[in-house]
């Protein structure tokens, strides 16, 4: 595996001075940035509400923009997430009508994820079908599922003590107890990209198949689970939708995976595959977060703020390569004048 | 352009310009954003007074414009110190909460809220309350333990009747009709529906009258453009057409206006008259209801300035003043409602600008 080193690592300049530089620090940096703007200019903005409502709102695109960020750093996407979460939600609706236990829902529902996951692996994996078109079908195909399996009906008596677990904060720290379970899959993921031989592999993936074929990464294989863990995620998401708003309808989470795939993207992840970090998708998934929860705080009409966020991707995508591109030709400069003086 | 496929080293001095460059771009977007806003909203809090949020189902809606400019007139004359209109661009369940909780921390005083699901916004709204505010659910009412009052346009059983009344009267008392409807789970629309049902089961005066089809246009021009189209395909021998939805009926009209349907098929339902001012003089349809949307918004801005003060609590028998339009009084589960609805066809319809 030695073959595939991250090209940060060959860097010419000082460990520490290219954390610093790096896409990752900088993301950080406009996060804390942002947050200390925020606190400063909106007056209600600094209290233990915000981080409860704010941590609260983001919990669903936080959850799904991890296996998110796997499955696009392995040149693949899924697009099928919302409605999947959506399916969930649907099927709980109906399990809980039907009398089963809450446990019971639970585990059913996270098997519907998987199953749900398991058929866009098999798809992308097995068949070799391109994940755009797959999930684009299965988008359509689960959100189906979901109204046949609820219909127009929302099931709304979910128990007191499920909800307002979901909703409860520890403490006077404003953050929502869920939000332990919410890190500790973020950390399950960032050990999983960073620190094993299976997250190397598929940055490997990402940058050419036949390359990661040859270095003995099991692609077929490798795919196949990063879409179960998308599904599994999702249906997590799409039961805490159902629990957070004790409402399960078919509609939940529609438009969700949107969302995360700019959450991601604008974290630096590539959506061409093979860059990307959870540290950068953790702190752009709260950085539009504050954003959004900042605008509103100060009744920044929607039509406003979706233009905000989406200024926001276009220049984190575009910046980069203007900037790139600057470079090049600067450095092309600076090599000619150096070989001309020779030449002439 | 395939990135991807170039080796790395060359770009490492872009990146991290590039990275500083969007840095400086991004808080300077964030920064600037905060920035323009902050004077308005100190203008908003700084007087004292109380202040009132209006929470459509979602904005940029016709109808709801017209709701809301009556409430804001309304929270003028009732002594509002500020009023605001803020709401999700889409009418999904629970996009309305994030907007609750921005209140709530906002101090606000009174929340009115047309809520998109009655029970999704619920544990926001409670919140609202453990805050000090005073809830008055508007136009789609919300779960009753979640609110203080409820402002019905009408009573929901004189909706559907003058709706049935109208598809009755223009298709000649028999033949297949069908329903347009906005959401799935639209608390009002659904309601009235059920009263078209009940009527058209029970009363013999429309025993040859057959509901075959309800489909829902989702309050989406498009969508209801569509499955006006695809109600037309799949039903030939349909008659008439009724929507409840100022957005449904407004594209259902534009739909059969441009087809070989119009005149043959009777459209009627609720709908805005400036909309539909058209499509009554061409011929399209004869006759559609409403109610006067702004006295809605007008009379919910009033009993939220009752409720802040403490002269209601919402319960039944309590009376307040609502302004020009007279006295309103709380009734049964804590629902208040606004007059009769009226009926706009060729005559009237010009008298009317909303």
């Amino acid at each position: 595996m030695s073959t595939i080193v991250s090209p940060e690592k060959k860097a010419a300049r000082p460990r520490w001075q290219n954390a610093l530089l790096s896409r990752d620090a900088v993301m950080v940096a406009i996060l804390i940035a942002t947050i200390i703007t925020a606190s400063a200019m909106l007056p209600r903005f600094a209290s233990p509400l915000t981080v409860g409502f704010l941590l609260i709102d983001v919990i669903p695109v936080l959850l799904i923009a991890m296996p998110m960020t796997l499955v696009i750093i392995a040149g693949e996407i899924d697009l099928s997430v919302a409605s999947t979460a959506g399916l969930t939600s649907a099927l709980m609706g109906v399990l809980w009508q039907s009398g089963q236990s809450m446990v019971t829902i639970v585990v059913l529902g996270l098997i519907a994820g998987l199953l749900c996951g398991a058929l866009n692996g098999l798809l992308v994996a097995g068949l070799g079908l391109p994940s755009l078109a797959v999930t684009i079908g299965t988008l359509a195909l689960y959100r189906g599922l979901a109204l046949v399996t609820i219909g127009d009906d929302a099931v709304a008596d979910f128990p007191v003590e499920a909800t307002s677990f979901v909703t409860s904060k520890i403490g006077a720290t404003g953050i929502p107890v869920v939000m332990i379970g919410a890190l500790l899959i973020v950390l399950a993921y960032a050990v999983v990209l960073h620190m094993t031989p299976f997250g190397r592999g598929l940055f490997a993936l990402g940058f050419s198949t036949e390359a990661a074929k040859f270095v003995g990464v099991k692609v077929d294989r490798t795919k196949f689970w990063l879409f179960v863990g998308t599904g599994v995620v999702s249906a997590l998401a799409g039961i805490f939708w159902t629990l957070r708003y004790s409402s399960a309808r078919s509609d939940n989470a529609s438009g969700l995976e949107l969302a995360v795939v700019a959450a991601v993207l604008l974290g630096g992840v590539s959506i061409f595959g093979g860059r990307g970090t959870i540290l950068g998708v953790v702190s752009a998934v709260l950085l539009i977060g504050t954003v959004n929860y900042g605008l509103r705080l100060e009744r920044v009409s929607d039509v406003v703020l979706i233009i905000v966020t989406g200024a926001l991707l276009i220049i984190s995508v575009v910046g980069p390569r203007i900037a790139e591109g600057v470079a090049t030709r600067w450095r092309g400069r600076r090599l000619r004048a150096r070989v001309s003086p020779t030449s002439s | 352009m395939l990135p991807n496929l170039h080796p790395r080293q060359p770009r490492r001095v872009g990146r991290k310009s590039a990275a500083a460059v969007a840095l400086v771009a991004s808080t300077a977007l964030v920064l600037s954003a905060c920035a323009s806003d902050d004077g308005a909203a100190d203008d908003g809090s700084s007087d004292g007074d109380q202040a009132i949020t209006f929470i459509p189902k979602q904005l940029n809606n016709p109808y709801t414009d017209v709701v809301l400019g009556g409430g804001e007139d309304g929270a003028d004359a009732a002594g509002f110190g500020a009023s605001e209109v803020v709401g999700p661009l889409e009418a999904s369940a629970s996009s309305q909460v994030t907007f609750i909780n921005a209140e709530t921390q906002a101090g606000t005083d009174v929340l009115v809220i047309a809520a998109n699901d009655p029970d999704a916004v619920c544990p926001a709204l409670g919140e609202a309350r453990d805050a000090g505010a005073k809830i008055v659910a508007f136009d789609s009412d919300t779960n009753p333990d979640c609110r203080d009052v409820f402002i019905s346009q009408v009573v929901a059983k004189d909706v559907a009747l003058i709706q049935v009344e109208l598809i009755a009267e223009q298709i000649g008392g028999s033949g297949e009709i069908a329903i347009l409807s906005a959401t799935a789970n639209a608390t009002n629309q659904n309601e009235w529906i059920e009263f078209m049902e009940e009527e058209l089961a029970t009363n013999p005066d429309y025993a040859d009258i057959e509901l075959v089809a309800k489909v829902y246009g989702d309050d989406d021009d498009a969508k209801s453009f569509q499955e006006a189209q695809g109600l037309m395909q799949a039903y030939p021998d349909l008659k008439g057409i009724v929507s409840p939805t100022t957005v449904g009926i407004a594209a259902t009209a534009r739909y059969l206006s441009t087809s070989e349907y119009k005149g043959e098929v009777a459209l009627t339902g609720l709908g805005l008259p400036n909309e539909m001012r058209p499509f009554v003089k061409d011929g399209t349809v004869e006759a559609f209801a409403l109610w006067d949307p702004a006295q809605l918004g007008y009379v919910a801005a009033f009993a939220g300035k009752a409720l802040a003060d403490g002269e209601i609590t919402g319960a039944e028998g309590d009376t307040f003043a609502a302004g020009d339009l007279g006295d309103r009084e709380v009734g049964e589960g804590g629902v208040v409602i606004v007059g009769p609805p009226t009926t706009f066809d060729a005559d009237n319809i010009d008298d009317y600008d909303f």
